[in-house]
């Protein structure tokens, strides 16, 4: 309901993007888009939820709390347990999206209880700006832009 | 994916949260590789024991699971020998939290064997066409490719999930489209030895992830096979490979003759023994052979090499515990050089290995991955020489 009042006030609709449903749940929150992928285990510091990698794009922004949408992430299988140590200290992404999900982060996110989606109908790095207000629900696999 | 209702309600969470998000990290990964359904498995192998890789997050979670493993299981390397840990050079710090980690495990019903060949264990069969789920890369390549079972290259937390739920997702190496080789690579030599770990760390780079079918001179017994598939699981991703005529699938199929070939000659595999991996400045200063773990065979084979002698330099020798107490009178008789036979881990997985600045291995994994995940150089060679170069090995 929250979501239609805004759209009446604003007079602008919603607009749900469908995809998969990798991990449940759902959340809302502001985008951080990285054009790099992500190996959790090297570019991301677990107790900070910042990007420590020089070479990264995100370098010295922070991943907590975001809607954060990526390719797909990459490197070592330890990279799932970095995701759950993110969630654990409090700094993780409120929500995931990726082009096309891989196991690390699929497994991350699941463990995590964080909701992860792939595969959207219209390409998130074109429809998307940094700061953008959405939702995503990995239950049925959809996300919505809210402004 | 198709799930029986079993695993509806599994999944719906009437066995408890463990089970519960075991059977979601199963259906995703299903998802993800287009699988049809889950399949019972025989085994797992778990990855992620070493503290040096899993760090606390691993622990955290690990800990924090319930429940009992649902078919035999057992681990990968841990970071020390559990026992011998303070001649390894380990921090009391450091070994407590590999306990902790073993622990956790040992609470889910899985047996703390730490080890990557867990084909060498007793109660642990393989046997051709059972479906497993393994992680460590050279376990799944010697059990696609030498035993002819079926397995894809678990990571820890999956191949945890299917212990705990005894079953994985159906995709990948499970399936024969997958088995199918895509590339023949021609050994224009004969081989022997250290030979087909340098021969595999070429081949790996070659092959990337796809399945090389070789066809050799030389017929390489089932210690030689575990050398070759290890190098190319780490110097590339292959996870399973057929030599013509030798491994079993090879026999049973009839196989079509890959399109794209290649041939190794004996020149490159010289190039690789006279060139030392990352970098090495300084000359040999330590040992270390059993990587993957030594077979008994393997193991008489040290001993003989070390007869008589006595080593001045630290030289590893890395079994796993049950084949090191099987065999006391081989591991006396090695030990005698001055040398240690060391269970439950390995050079590469062990923080041990970083004091060292340049290794000499038989093994092409550890001489892919020494320089770039222990900062430690590797020279390759026969055991013999890995025993005179990096051991200092001479005469009473």
């Amino acid at each position: 309901m929250p979501i239609l009042r805004n759209a009446w006030k604003k007079g602008v609709e919603p607009i749900r993007i469908k995809g998969r449903g990798i991990s449940k749940g759902s959340a809302d929150g502001e985008v951080l888009l990285s054009e790099d992928p992500i190996s959790f285990l090297g570019n991301v510091d677990p107790q900070t939820g910042k990007i420590v990698d020089p070479e990264h794009c995100l370098f010295g922004k922070n991943i907590a709390g975001k809607v954060l949408v990526f390719p797909h992430g990459k490197g070592s299988t330890v990279g799932s347990y970095v995701i759950y140590q993110l969630f654990k200290n409090g700094v993780a992404p409120v929500a995931m999206v990726n082009l096309e999900c891989e196991p690390i982060v699929a497994v991350g996110a699941i463990i995590s209880e964080i909701p992860l989606v792939d595969g959207l109908e219209s390409n998130p790095f074109e429809m998307l700006k940094d700061g953008m207000h959405v939702n995503v629900d990995g239950n049925e696999g959809w996300l919505e832009t809210k402004e | 994916m198709y799930l029986t209702p079993e695993e509806e309600r599994m999944m719906a969470g009437e066995s408890g949260p463990t089970l519960q998000k075991a059977m979601e990290i199963l259906v995703a990964l299903g998802d993800i590789y287009e699988a049809d359904r889950l399949i019972p498995i025989k085994s797992a192998q778990i990855a992620g024991v070493s503290y040096k890789t899993m760090g606390d997050a691993g622990l955290e979670w690990i800990s924090d699971l319930e429940g009992k493993v649902q078919v035999p299981s057992i681990l990968n390397p841990a970071g020390m020998d559990l026992e011998r840990w303070q001649e390894m050079g380990i921090s009391a710090e450091f070994a407590e939290k590999q306990q902790e980690i073993i622990e956790a495990y040992r609470n889910l019903g899985i047996g703390v064997q730490c080890t990557c060949t867990p084909y060498y264990l007793q109660s642990f069969s393989a046997t051709y066409g059972d479906h497993l789920a393994w992680s460590e890369s050279s376990a799944v390549s010697y059990a696609n490719s030498v035993i002819g079972a079926r397995t894809n290259r678990e990571g820890g937390p999956s191949a945890l999930c299917a212990a705990l739920v005894g079953k994985t997702a159906n995709y990948g190496y499970h399936l024969d489209e997958n088995r199918i080789p895509e590339l023949m690579i021609s050994v224009d030599c004969e081989l022997d030895a250290s030979d087909y770990a340098v021969l595999g760390y070429i081949a790996g780079k070659a092959a990337g992830k796809r399945v090389p079918l070789f066809k050799m001179r030389s017929t390489p017994h089932r210690d030689q096979l575990k050398a070759l598939g290890a190098a190319m699981a780490a110097s590339g991703a292959v996870a399973l490979y057929h030599v013509d005529g030798v491994t079993p699938e090879t026999c049973r199929k009839d196989f079509e003759p890959p399109a794209e070939q290649l041939t190794i000659e004996k020149s490159q595999i010289d190039e690789v023994y006279e060139t030392v991996s990352g970098d090495g400045i300084t000359e040999c200063d330590s040992a270390a052979v059993g990587c993957p773990h030594c077979s008994p065979e393997e193991l008489e084979d040290v001993a003989a090499k070390l007869e008589g002698k006595v080593v001045d330099n630290n030289v590893w020798i890395f079994t796993s515990r049950e084949v090191a107490v099987s065999n006391p009178k081989i591991v006396e008789s090695i030990e005698r050089s001055g040398a240690k036979v060391l269970c439950d881990t390995c050079m590469v997985v062990s923080p041990a290995t970083d004091k060292f600045s340049h290794m000499a291995v038989n093994s092409g994994k550890a001489y892919a991955y020494l320089p770039g995940m222990c900062k430690v150089a590797a020279t390759i060679a026969n055991i013999e020489k890995c025993m005179e170069k990096g051991g200092g090995a001479h005469s009473d």
